[in-house]
Order: structure tokens, then sequence, then C-alpha cells
């Protein structure tokens, strides 16, 4: 994997870097498993939106949710062995060419949740290569998490798509979101702004 | 799934005219205000996803899978804008876990097309056999479904199911059966 000499990150403090960032209503939509878990743990908002199954879909929601709302910004989490599963996704995106979503793929080359299996990719092939190569032109390698917020800062002043690919450790999730998905879709509508509270 | 790989039907050349099936559909999604139309293509379907294509209403694109379509139109009702899956029978047999997982648990009002084959003339032994899957996963999810072969009734069934979707919040899928549409016959 031509991952060059990026550093290898934790998961939960690259989600709680970006969270930090984020002070505009940012919608962020959290891939099944760890990635959810702990964008959970860096402290919810009613702009979170957390995935208990439908593996692969983080960034198609995302995508939904860009064109639903251009004038707001969505970021999608999503982990390397989900992204496998919907690889197609990057060319709809990039044919789409949406200018308010970043997607974030955190690369431990494992499936942690389910025994650290290794993943097909892991070792011989390159994400960031994968997402250029199906129209993504904005997509990096972050070297290390300095890095990392200099290249959500760019994505967010960018008038297209990016793709940032994040190297993270073997670690588990920091939280675990509660599995309650008619009051995770109620308060994240809440939270965009399309329904009032009861 | 079966992407155009004969000549052009004689429906392709067909306008849409207000009471043609596909008319029918495009004018009963207007009205319903479902504007994002992401499918995966079906010869049956050609004539309308073709005149989605070209009115500026619609905002139509094709997915490389039917469930990427799923999840496009689910985030986007999240967001505030409503949206329908159009797809081929062989299409929706590969939709059980995001149906199982998001659409019905997260309660959004999928919509769903499925242009029917695998029935009255099927060629293709293979596509007769997963159309057979089709309703039971339908009823084992409980999922509203009816399989449209009038275009009397049309109208009628696509709009109230449309309204009963996003009232009810709740999935639902329309099969537009070939006695509607003339299905894809073989044509050797």
């Amino acid at each position: 994997m031509n991952t060059g000499n990026t550093k290898v990150m934790n998961r939960f403090d690259v989600t709680s870097r970006l969270i930090a960032r984020l002070k505009h209503e940012e919608a962020v939509i959290g891939g099944i498993g760890n990635t959810n878990f702990d964008l959970w743990a860096a402290g919810h908002r009613p702009q979170n939106f957390y995935m208990l199954g439908s593996m692969g879909l983080a960034f198609p929601i995302a995508l939904g949710v860009a064109l639903a709302q251009p004038e707001r910004r969505v970021f999608a989490l999503e982990g390397d062995g989900s992204l496998l599963m919907q690889l197609g996704a990057l060319s709809t995106i990039a044919m789409l060419k949406p200018k308010n979503l970043v997607m974030i793929v955190m690369d431990n080359g494992i499936y942690q949740i389910t025994g650290a299996q290794p993943t097909p990719a892991a070792g011989v092939a390159d994400i960031v290569a994968i997402a250029v190569g199906s129209g993504l032109a904005r997509s990096s390698w972050a070297a290390d998490e300095e890095d990392f917020e200099r290249l959500v800062d760019e994505a967010v002043s960018t008038g297209e798509p990016s793709l940032i690919a994040v190297r993270i450790d073997d670690k588990p999730g920091v939280g675990a979101t509660r599995r309650d998905p008619v009051q995770i879709r109620e308060r994240f509508m809440h939270g965009l702004g399309v329904r009032e509270p009861l | 799934m079966a992407i155009a790989e004969q000549q052009a039907s004689p429906q392709v050349a067909q306008a849409s005219s207000d009471n043609s099936w596909h008319g029918i559909v495009l004018q009963t999604l207007k009205r319903n205000e479902i504007s994002l139309i992401p499918y995966v293509p079906d010869r049956v379907l050609t004539p309308l996803i073709k005149n989605l294509h070209a009115d500026p209403f619609f905002t139509t694109f094709a997915t490389a899978r039917e469930e990427e379509a799923v999840g496009i139109v689910s985030g986007a009702w999240m967001g505030g804008r409503r949206g329908a899956v159009l797809m081929q029978t062989s299409g929706f047999a590969t939709l059980a876990n995001v149906l199982a997982s998001l659409a019905v648990p997260y309660q959004i009002p999928l919509i769903m097309f499925v242009s029917e084959r695998g029935t009255l003339g099927e060629f293709n032994y293979g596509q007769s056999l997963v159309c057979r899957t089709m309703r039971p996963v339908l009823e084992s999810l409980a999922l509203e479904h009816h399989t449209i072969t009038r275009l009397d009734e049309l109208e009628f069934i696509a709009d109230r199911s449309i309204k009963q979707a996003v009232t009810t919040q709740a999935p639902v899928a329309l099969i537009l059966n070939p006695l509607l549409t003339g299905g894809k016959v073989f044509d050797k």
C-alpha cells in the first residue's frame, strides 16, 4: 500500500479533532461499527447520524444529505472495510460533484470489530489511488494529525468533493452508540432543521 | 440490472404522453414533489429514465448498485428532499440487508419502482428464479407493495402509495408488471 510515510493515528483522536473544528452545524454521517462508536464518543451533536447496519452506505447517505441541503457542509466517516463494499459510490460522487461533501476513510486494513481479520485490500490496494481513479481528484492521505486538520480546512474551502484517508491503529471504538434507530433519525432531522420536536 | 444490450425498443421512440405508463409515473412523482431519482437501468424503464433526465425538475442519475441508491434517497429524505429509486427485479434481490437495517428500522419512506422481469414471457431462467424471491422478501418484512398491471389503476395506486409511505414513514415497492409495461421479450 503506497501510503508513503503517513503516521498511524487513532480513530477517536482524529474524530475528536474533526468534531472540534465544526462550527457551522455541519452534518456528520458515521459508518457502521467503530467509526460511529467513536463519533458518538467524541460527543453527540444533533447533526450526527449513526449507522447501525447497511455496511458501506455512509458515503451514499451523506451524498443524499448533501444533495438535499447544498448549503450545509456534510462529512462522512467510513472504515476501509466498509468502503470496499461500495467502491462504485466513489464514481457516483465524482460524477455528481457535490461541492459540500467531505469523505474521511479510517484505514486500519482490518475488520477490527469482527476479530481483526485483514481486509482483502490490506497490503495490496491504495484507497486514495482508488478514489483518484474513480474520479475524485481531491483525495489525499493525511500524513499526521496536523496534516489531517489542514486537509479538513482545505476541503471545506474548496468547490468540489474531497476525500481524506487516515491510517489508524487497531484499537476498538471508545464508546458504543445507543441502538435506537428511530430516535437517531428523528434527532438528526431536528438537527438539520427539517423537523421540529413534538 | 440488465443494461441496454439490445437495440432501442419501440417504447424509446414513443413520446411521453400523459396517458402512457411512464408519463403517468413521471407526473405522479412530480405532483408528490419527488425530485431525486437514482436508478440502476432496465430496458423496460428506458423511456421513463430518458424523460426524467430531460425534465429539469428531476435530478436523475445512475448508481453502481441499488443499495447505493437506497442510501442516497434515505439521506436526502432526512435532509428534507424526497426521492425514489428505479430498478429491476434482480436489483431488488440485492436489497434485503439495506431494507432490514436502514429503511425499516429508521422508519424511512423509501419509494421503490421495480420493473418486473422473470414472469409472463421471461426467456432467462435465472431472471425467473430471482423474481420468485422478491415477494417473499417484501412479505418477510411486512413491507407495503403493489403489483400494477392496469394503466387505469396506475395513477391511483402510485399516488396513494407515495402519500402513504410519506405519512406512515414506511417503505413501499411499486412493481411494474409486464401487463402494464409490455415487459421484455425474446425478440430473435
